[in-house]
């Protein structure tokens, strides 16, 4: 039995319209997500950095625990469990939500906060400690001297890794239609067991994928080359 | 909290079905890491020299191969396994095996790209002296160039492997028995314990995963204190 390819079935119709629907989810989603994680993922970072042993301790576990563990495990945690570890308040109104995708959220901000307040850890690190030391006896409070000096200088040393965090949070956002968000990835599978056209199902949601992270990697490049004006 | 479910499940959880039926569980999840890293280290390898090769029809697939992985989510390359190899060999993969051959060509590119970084780091003068001292390019590349490059990307490698490791879990959604797939099993047997369940698991994940990194490290400042590295 030979496959018989029919290309038009994922460019237009039916089909058409549910890739594209999930792709809107799936950059839904992914921009929530990236706007979440950089917010937290600053707070961790700064966290670590007051030299307030508790919160140095509670950062430095936070950001161990979410990058050693599988982002799919995490998904499953929030989903399934996070009546037990979340107020009741909380879980009502989450449950109020779309809580697929809700969770979806939850767990791809936390598994990326993880990795970007290492990024950022790393940028501070790269500012020299005077400016610190120096915003500090100018009589900034050490949260203003981080707003106004430290974070802005660090923010820009660390554009190209952290761009390329939010492209793995957009791949990494496929995982979420195991708990049945309907994203991309879940809209290929769907229309793969509704008409056996997995070929140009999944063709066409690479092609999807491909092209965002080739769009984002060239404009890191370009960044990289006109404004850090690291040589080529 | 119903913390007894983890433990009467725990043999489930570490070993599957073993050795009444197949292997499962952690080991399971064990057994494709390993396979998976040493299959990835082999054909990222190749494919990162190849991608550093002059002659352009070794260095654009290369080049290709490695853009498209890298910009493609691993649960789409083992969807391209799974469900097509029906398609392409004529009959369909078991779950394990398409998992385990999704990882390799997925963690390939990474590894490529790692072996590039490796080999562009090293000072120029090396390949220059090998090739002066009579050694042709593949010579110095194997004698040379490769033995160093591969020791200091060491860490790297390493943290390779712990994202190989969490990436395990992936297949869950083809169907392979591995932790997170026994982990459901049992939450949607036993449904009052979701979350000790998953805490559990996560658990071993970080156990295996924070024990490489924490390795990792220590390996990366020994290695940058007596390696010249740089231009």
């Amino acid at each position: 039995m030979a496959y018989q390819f029919d290309w038009g079935l994922v460019v237009s119709g039916e089909y058409g319209v549910m890739l594209a629907d999930g792709l809107v989810t799936t950059l839904k989603i992914s921009a929530l997500s990236i706007a979440l994680s950089l917010t937290l993922g600053t707070i961790v970072c700064v966290m670590r950095l007051t030299k307030v042993k508790a919160l140095e301790w509670l950062s430095a576990s936070f950001t161990e625990f979410f990058r050693n563990t599988p982002l799919l495990v995490q998904i499953f945690f929030w989903y399934f469990g996070s009546a037990a570890v979340l107020p009741v308040s909380w879980n009502k109104w989450l449950y109020a939500q779309d809580f697929e995708f809700a969770a979806g959220v939850i767990s791809l901000t936390v598994y990326t906060a993880a990795f970007i307040a290492e990024d950022l850890r790393s940028g501070i690190y790269a500012i020299p400690k005077t400016q610190l030391e120096a915003s500090r006896a100018c009589g900034l409070s050490f949260l203003q001297a981080m707003g106004y000096v430290i974070l802005p200088q660090a923010f820009r040393i660390i554009i190209p890794p952290l761009i390329s965090q939010f492209l793995n949070l957009i791949k990494n956002s496929s995982l979420v239609m195991t708990i049945g968000v309907m994203d991309l990835t879940y809209m290929a599978r769907q229309i793969e067991s509704q008409t056996f056209h997995g070929f140009e199902a999944f063709t066409a949601a690479t092609l999807i994928y491909l092209s965002i992270s080739l769009l984002v990697s060239g404009a890191i490049q370009i960044y990289n080359v006109r404004v850090l004006r690291l040589g080529r | 909290m119903h913390w007894d479910v983890v433990w009467n499940n725990m043999s489930y959880l570490l070993l599957g079905a073993y050795p009444k039926g197949p292997l499962g569980g952690l080991a399971l999840s064990i057994v494709m890491a390993l396979v998976g890293i040493f299959g990835a280290f082999w054909l990222g390898l190749l494919v990162g020299v190849f991608r550093l090769s002059k002659k352009a029809w070794l260095r654009v697939p290369a080049l290709i191969y490695i853009e498209i992985i890298r910009g493609t989510p691993l649960l789409m390359v083992i969807f391209w396994f799974y469900f097509l190899a029906p398609v392409v060999l004529g009959k369909s993969l078991p779950g394990e095996q398409a998992a385990m051959i999704a990882l390799i060509v997925f963690t390939s590119a990474y590894i490529a790209e790692i072996v590039r970084a490796g080999v562009l780091s090293l000072p120029k003068g090396q390949m220059e002296a090998a090739r002066g001292s009579g050694l042709s390019h593949t010579q110095a590349m194997i004698y040379v160039i490769l033995p160093q490059a591969l020791f200091n990307m060491i860490p790297s490698f390493v943290n390779q492997f712990v994202s190989l490791t969490k990436d395990t879990s992936l297949g869950f959604i083809i169907g392979v028995t591995e932790l997170t797939k026994a982990a459901t099993q049992i939450n949607n047997r036993t449904m009052n314990a979701p979350s000790e369940i998953f805490i559990a698991i996560a658990a071993m994940y970080f156990l295996i995963c924070y024990v490489l990194t924490a390795f990792s490290r220590r390996l990366e400042g020994k290695i940058n204190r007596y390696q010249a590295r740089g231009r």
